[in-house]
C-alpha cells in the first residue's frame, strides 16, 4: 500500500495521516484528533469547512450554501469531502462544534 | 384533527447524489421504494403506510427540505383552510393535481418560522406494502434494514415561534404537546401534534430562517432501535447519537445522518397527548437531560448541524 499522505492543519498544528481514497475528516476521527469540527460528514452542513493552503485534492460532492463556485476557487472546501492527493497543508475555519460567523452568512 | 389536518403525508428533500441516497433510504432505512418523476424525484414509502408516498427526494446542489405537507380530511376542507391561511396573512400557492405524482391538488404556504408546508386532501392509496388489506399478515417479507415502518414527524429550526405556533393551533388544529421555556418563560422549543402522537412537527428557535434539523422514522420497539445501531455502524453510515432515550417525548432513539448531510432519526415508543392534555414543560436549564436523557449533557452538535 502507498504512504499515507500527511496533510498539516496549520491552526492546531496538528499532522494527519490520510490514507489514498479516504476523506480528510475521516481520517482525522480515525486518529482521535479534533482540528477540525465535525458534523454531518456528507457535504451538508458546512461544520468542517477548511482553507486548502497548498497541496492538491478530488473534491466530492458539497452544498452549494456552504462553499460556492467563488469559495471554491479561494480554496476553501469542507474535510468531509476533501480527498488529498499527496502531502499537503489546510487551516481549519471555525472554532471545534461551531460555525464561523462567516458561514453563517453564507448560509443565511 | 380539530380543524380537519389529519397527519403529516409527505416531505420533500433535497439530496446531494440520487444514488446515494436511495442507497440510503431503501437499503439502510428500509423504505420501499415507490415511484419516480420525468424531474428524476423518487418516491419512497414506509411499509405500513396507506398512501402511495411519504418520502420525495430531489436531486439538488444542497441539502435540506423542501416542504412538509400535511393530509386532510376532504376537499372542502382544503378550500376553507386556504382562506383561513391566506387570513391569517400567509401566501397561499396551489399546486395541481399530479404536480407530484399521484397526490391531489396542494395548497403551499411558508410558515413564520421560514419553512414551506403543504395540505392536500387526495392521494393514491395502495395500502400496506406486502400484506393484503383482507386477512392482512403481521408483517411482510422482504423488507431492507431497519424495516421503517412510517415517515412519522420532522424537527425544524427557525424565527417566530409564537407566530408559527399561533398559525399551527389557530388555523391548522394543531396543540401544543411539549415546550421548553428559558429561564424568562419564553419558549424556545414547540412540540406540535394534530392527533394522538407526542410530536407531528416541532420547532427550536434559531436566528436563521427556515433550517431543517431531521426526519424521524417510527420503529417498533427499543430491540429495533439497537439493530438499527447496528446497521449503522455495519454499513460506515454518519452516526450523530444514540441510542439512548429523549426527555422530551420520552422517545427512544438514534439519530444518523444520510449522504448528503440530512438528519436522520429512528425511534419508538414516547408519550401520548389528547387535546385537553396541558403541555408538557421542560425549563432551559435542564435542556440537556429534555434532549438526552441518560447523557444530561447539551450536545453541540446535536444544536448546530443542520442543512
Amino acid at each position: 500500500m502507498s504512504r499515507p499522505h500527511r496533510v498539516l492543519e496549520q491552526v492546531s498544528g496538528e499532522v494527519v495521516d490520510v490514507r489514498p481514497g479516504e476523506s480528510l475528516l475521516r481520517a482525522m476521527e480515525r486518529q482521535g484528533k479534533r482540528c477540525i469540527p465535525v458534523g454531518c460528514r456528507g457535504g451538508g452542513c458546512g461544520i468542517c469547512k477548511v482553507r486548502i493552503v497548498s497541496g492538491r485534492f478530488d473534491h466530492g460532492l458539497m452544498s452549494c450554501s456552504h462553499v460556492d463556485v467563488g469559495q471554491r476557487r479561494q480554496g476553501l472546501a469542507l474535510a468531509c469531502r476533501l480527498f488529498p492527493l499527496g502531502d499537503s497543508e489546510v487551516q481549519a475555519c471555525g472554532e471545534p462544534g461551531r460555525a464561523t460567523p462567516e458561514q453563517q452568512q453564507v448560509s443565511s | 384533527m380539530k380543524k380537519g389536518v389529519m397527519r403529516p403525508g409527505h416531505i420533500q428533500l433535497r439530496v446531494l447524489d440520487m444514488q446515494a441516497a436511495l442507497q440510503h433510504y431503501v437499503d439502510l432505512l428500509g423504505l420501499i421504494e415507490m415511484d419516480k418523476d420525468d424531474q428524476g424525484r423518487v418516491y419512497l414509502k414506509g411499509w405500513t403506510e396507506i398512501d402511495k408516498f411519504s418520502v420525495v427526494l430531489r436531486e439538488a446542489d444542497e441539502p435540506g427540505m423542501d416542504f412538509l405537507g400535511f393530509k386532510v380530511v376532504d376537499d372542502a376542507t382544503l378550500c376553507r383552510l386556504s382562506e383561513e391561511l391566506a387570513a391569517f396573512g400567509c401566501q397561499v400557492e396551489n399546486l395541481p393535481a399530479g404536480e407530484l405524482k399521484g397526490c391531489g391538488r396542494r395548497i403551499r404556504f411558508e410558515a413564520p418560522s421560514g419553512h414551506r408546508f403543504e395540505l392536500f386532501a387526495e392521494k393514491e392509496q395502495t395500502g400496506k406494502w406486502g400484506v393484503s388489506e383482507v386477512n392482512p399478515e403481521a408483517w411482510p417479507r422482504g423488507l431492507k434494514g431497519m424495516k421503517a415502518t412510517r415517515f412519522d414527524h420532522c424537527l425544524l429550526y427557525g424565527v417566530a415561534l409564537p407566530e408559527t405556533l399561533r398559525l399551527f393551533t389557530e388555523v391548522l388544529g394543531f396543540s401544543l404537546a411539549e415546550q421548553v421555556l428559558d429561564d424568562t418563560g419564553k419558549r424556545v422549543a414547540q412540540f406540535l401534534t394534530v392527533g394522538m402522537k407526542a410530536h407531528d412537527v416541532a420547532f427550536i428557535q434559531h436566528p436563521e430562517k427556515g433550517r431543517f434539523h431531521h426526519a424521524s422514522f417510527f420503529l417498533e420497539s427499543w430491540e429495533d432501535v439497537l439493530r438499527a445501531a447496528d446497521l449503522i455502524s455495519m454499513s460506515n453510515t454518519s452516526l450523530d447519537i444514540g441510542p439512548t432515550r429523549h426527555g422530551l417525548t420520552h422517545g427512544k432513539t438514534i439519530y444518523f445522518f444520510d449522504p448528503s448531510g440530512n438528519r436522520n432519526e429512528v425511534f419508538c415508543c414516547g408519550d401520548y397527548h389528547y387535546p385537553d392534555h396541558p403541555p408538557v414543560t421542560w425549563t432551559a436549564d435542564q435542556l440537556g437531560k429534555a434532549i438526552f436523557y441518560h447523557d444530561r449533557q447539551l450536545n453541540e452538535r446535536f444544536l448546530t448541524v443542520l442543512t
